[in-house]
């Protein structure tokens, strides 16, 4: 067993884990931060998209011995610490952008990483950003729409939520 | 003005704060005090005898608590099926026995072998790595014709034949079907795939089994949507546990779409094992566990013939499906293609004389049952598609021929048993050809040939049979198990409210959705209410959610409970305002006289039937509480029409959808916002099925599909906006809220409007193709095009 120690969400974190543990698991496990999740084992689906220094990475592949003394950022995070939802959590309930709700916390976390790198992004520019995470329930097209909406752009021209 | 309240109003979704914050409660997400792991080793064969499963190299390693084999269930029950069909000579199907753990032989890949329980998983998994399994590899069984041609292996040795069932509706039609067909003018033929497919909701499944051995009580916690089936199912056919010593909990699931309706080996495993070795048993499904073990979708192969008169009215239909069981009868399965997919043979048209003849096949494939649809999509996909080949072959408009045909009068009593209630077919095409600017078509096809792509135009219809369904007709149809609904509603001294429904929701809102009914026939403001369901231990007995059913049955019975309630205030109040009860009303949350000052609050009401102190106590009892169960008289037919534009390049063959539009009546809509996300999502899917998803076995039985690296999931760059409507509502007459259901139509109506298209797109690139099986991926297009 290997200590590691990192700040999540602005608070330092540290355990014990074995080198093939997953950052994924350390998060869910080690610190009950259960809302990063796993939906595959193969890197595809995005439901366990963490921040780790400041860059989108999916926690399912990165060991968490790799994440030593980084500053990792989950969807706990994401709200103010009064509960108030960020621009973006508060455009997917406003867009009716999840339904069953597990591949949520991925959508939110690659959609802060999108919306940082290129705050007014075209509707294509969402889609192929979001080639790495799925979505089963929405048909994608409330996802789209609210991330659109949370960078500012008007979308009322697009068919209703 | 929309409502901003009630039936018709669009709240946010109260569930989406915890799902957007991490705060959702996931199966996975709960671990019970010192629980164990369970690794399960599945078989890599498809088809062999086991001659051994040696486990002494792997019983004695770090942290392994106790292996089980298939010998240590040999005492335990199988997996029951919930359905029996008879066959068209009056027999039951054949039914295999199907183990928890492999007896004897393996008959799929995934099937479990052995199972690893340990301290932690990563334990579990070592130690099965050191398990030796001895397999006699047999050979598969997996092209469906080939497995019931004489002469073929037997899945099963000890029945007859691969043949689950020959299945024929009607049966007495058959000889006034095929003389119809003699006598036809015209007669359209196609032979088609309808693609095997894999769920995947984003949520593996989960299970923790944890026994007290204090009480002697097992709980379960599952990835289920109906938490009580399985309950009844665990509890009186494997295990032997009554059902007050067993609680099912399906909390937070992510997503089911049919595939967790199932009762599943892990399922019953966990709750055995932690019994067994004293200890709470966990077990996390992975991606790939997923792929090998949760139930299969649709995977049918049919032959359809329209034939038509002179004037080209439909005057029968005839089909020969060969329908995929795969190795064991999962829950529902044979159910699939003969009762939800036979009956829904005559679509939204007047064709009197139908004969469907399924012949369900035993394979050495993981079991396929209901997926998003089940046995619908089926219907439709063939249907529409073989009137879409009619209307080219005729050369007459694709859309004239189906208007020519629609059923216009209702109720409306088809040749395949159902009655259908209510519709509008020409409304919604008429919605449906304003919405997708059917007019501007010619324009925006000249736009892409100028760019060299060739655009095509796909139209089709749908009707589906949900709401399902009423008890004493599936029980003669094989069904064993009523199909009600049920639900409680407690009311607080203080006024609140909490609904304790039997429908289960896995993303359908039903936190949402089912206050502002009760908020509607109340009065009270929506926050007042709380719903509670997925738990056995605090709701009444339901058969839980799928086939549409949630507000059709679930809905329905919580009206029935609320007006048990609204009665009993009635006659609280009634008493407090010294008045009759026939007099009370109910109107935004307050009792009055008509005709009089008099009134007293809801609140008050509550608070007189928990504090009864001035209460008519010799008439009626104190408290507030009423339990209904609603058993629907008949399906609801949900209908609509869709249309999809896609863009083919013809150098590469690869399809893109440019529009894709829904026109659908669900009769009543009670949260418009939700209806249309349905919607979207059951369209993603059938774009999925239509041009990307196809699970793929080579001939050894191995699964060359078995991940998101060759399972081709549809991403947010595969799909396009969805213009959808439901404006278009013909109430159902049936329940009280003259709701139909809209959970499984877009999966339902979009694959015919996909493939439509891409057929059209090439027929005006002068290419002579008729049909291409999906998925139509850019090679099979390609080979089509230039074959």
């Amino acid at each position: 067993m290997t200590q590691v120690s990192m700040t999540v969400n602005g608070k330092a974190a540290s355990g014990d884990v074995e080198g093939r543990t997953l950052l994924s698991s350390f998060l869910r496990e080690s610190l009950n931060l259960t809302g990063t999740h796993v939906g595959c084992d193969t890197s595809q689906c995005g439901a366990c998209v963490v921040h780790v220094d400041g860059v989108a990475v999916k926690s399912c592949t990165m060991l968490a011995v790799e994440a030593e003394g980084a500053d990792v950022a989950t969807i706990e995070g994401e709200a103010s610490e009064d509960g108030t939802l960020s621009v973006i959590q508060q455009a997917f309930q406003d867009h009716h952008g999840l339904q069953c709700g597990f591949c949520t916390p991925g959508m939110v976390m690659s959609t802060a990483a999108l919306l940082k790198d290129n705050p007014k992004p075209s509707e294509q520019e969402v889609r192929e950003y979001l080639e790495g995470n799925l979505c089963r329930c929405t048909g994608y097209h409330n996802i789209v729409k609210a991330i659109l909406a949370a960078s500012g752009q008007d979308v009322s021209a697009i068919a209703a939520e | 003005m929309p409502k901003d309240s009630g039936i018709g109003a669009a709240p946010k979704r109260r569930e989406d704060v915890r799902f957007l914050t991490g705060a959702g409660n996931y199966t996975d997400d709960i671990n019970v005090h010192g629980q164990s792991h369970v690794f399960f080793l599945r078989s890599d064969i498809a088809h062999g005898t086991i001659n051994a499963v040696d486990t002494s190299a792997a019983s004695g390693m770090a942290g392994v608590v106790r292996i089980f084999t298939g010998a240590d269930f040999e005492a335990v029950g199988g997996l029951p099926c919930g359905w029996q069909v008879t066959d068209r000579h009056g027999e039951p199907m054949q039914e295999p026995a199907h183990p928890i753990i492999a007896q004897g032989k393996v008959r799929h890949v995934g099937e479990i072998v052995a199972a690893v329980i340990a301290d932690t998983l990563e334990q579990a998994r070592d130690a099965a790595e050191a398990i030796n399994v001895e397999i006699s590899e047999l050979p598969a069984v997996i092209d469906m014709k080939a497995a019931v041609a004489d002469g073929s292996t037997k899945v099963h040795d000890d029945l007859t034949s691969n043949l689950c069932y020959d299945w024929g509706f009607v049966e007495e039609n058959k000889e006034a079907v095929g003389k119809a067909f003699d006598d036809a003018a015209h007669v359209t033929t196609l032979e088609l795939v309808n693609n095997r497919l894999v769920a995947n909701p984003m949520e593996p499944r989960v299970a923790v089994g944890d026994y007290a051995r204090g009480t002697g009580d097992s709980t379960l916690y599952t990835t289920s949507q109906n938490p009580h089936v399985i309950r009844l199912l665990m509890g009186a056919f494997v295990l032997g546990i009554p059902e007050h010593k067993l609680r099912v909990v399906a909390p937070d699931v992510g997503g089911g779409f049919g595939t967790k309706i199932f009762h599943y080996a892990e399922e019953a495993f966990v709750t055995f094992a932690s019994k067994q070795i004293n200890r709470p048993v966990k077990w996390t499904s992975s991606r790939s566990e997923a792929f090998i073990s949760d139930a299969h979708g649709r995977d049918h192969v049919t032959k359809i013939q329209l034939a038509l008169d002179s004037d080209n009215n439909f005057t029968a239909i005839r089909t020969d499906t060969y329908a995929n069981m795969g190795a064991y009868l999962s829950t529902f399965a044979p159910s699939v293609p003969t009762w939800l997919h036979g009956t829904l043979m005559a679509g939204n048209y007047k064709t009197p004389l139908i004969y469907v003849n399924v012949k369900a096949v035993f394979t050495n494939t993981v079991p396929v049952d209901a997926y998003r649809g089940a046995g619908r999509p089926e219907a439709t996909f063939q249907l529409e598609r073989v009137i879409d080949k009619a209307a080219r072959e005729l050369g007459v408009d694709p859309l004239a021929l189906r208007r020519q045909n629609f059923i216009t009068e209702f109720p409306y009593a088809t040749p395949v048993a159902v009655e259908y209630d209510t519709g509008d077919y020409h409304a919604t095409m008429d919605k449906l050809e304003q919405i997708a600017d059917l007019s501007g078509f010619e324009a925006r096809r000249a736009a892409s040939e100028a760019k060299g792509k060739w655009r095509g135009l796909g139209v089709n219809c749908y009707i589906e049979a949900c709401g399902i369904a009423p008890s004493n007709l599936v029980g003669q149809l094989g069904a064993r198990a009523g199909l009600y609904e049920s639900a409680t509603v407690r009311v607080n001294a203080t006024g609140g409210l909490v609904v304790m429904t039997g429908s289960h929701s896995h993303g359908q809102g039903h936190e949402t959705s089912f206050p502002q009914v009760i908020a509607e026939m109340i009065g009270v403001d929506e926050g007042m209410v709380e719903i509670v369901h997925g738990d056995t231990a605090n709701t009444p007995m339901g058969m839980g959610t799928y086939g549409s059913r949630s507000i059709a049955v679930g809905g329905s019975a919580m009206v029935r409970a609320t007006e048990k309630i609204i009665a009993k205030t009635k006659k609280i109040a009634a008493h407090l305002m010294e008045a009759a009860d026939a007099d009370v009303e109910l109107k935004n949350g307050t009792f009055s006289i008509a005709g009089t000052d008099k009134s007293v609050a809801w609140g008050d009401v509550c608070l007189a039937a928990y504090v009864p102190h001035n209460y008519p106590l010799e008439d009626i009892e104190p408290g507030l509480e009423e339990t209904a169960f609603y058993d629907p008289s008949n399906f609801t037919y949900p209908s609509g029409a869709y249309a999809c534009e896609v863009e083919l390049d013809p150098d590469t063959g690869k399809v893109t959808i440019e529009r894709f539009a829904a026109a659908d009546d669900f009769g009543n809509i009670i949260n418009p916002m939700i209806v249309d996300g349905q919607v979207h999502g059951g369209i993603g899917q059938g774009i999925g099925q239509a041009l990307l998803e196809n699970c793929v076995y080579d001939e050894n039985g191995q699964l060359l599909s078995a991940s998101y690296m060759d399972y081709a999931m549809p991403r947010a760059d595969d799909l396009p906006f969805y213009d959808v409507d439901h404006s278009c509502q013909t109430p159902c007459t049936h329940n009280p809220l003259g709701v139909k259901g809209c959970g499984e139509a877009g999966a339902i109506g979009s694959p015919p409007a996909v493939v439509n298209a891409v057929v059209d797109a090439l027929q005006r690139g002068g290419k002579d193709v008729t049909h291409i099986d999906m998925p139509l991926s850019p090679s099979r297009v390609w080979s089509a095009m230039n074959s």
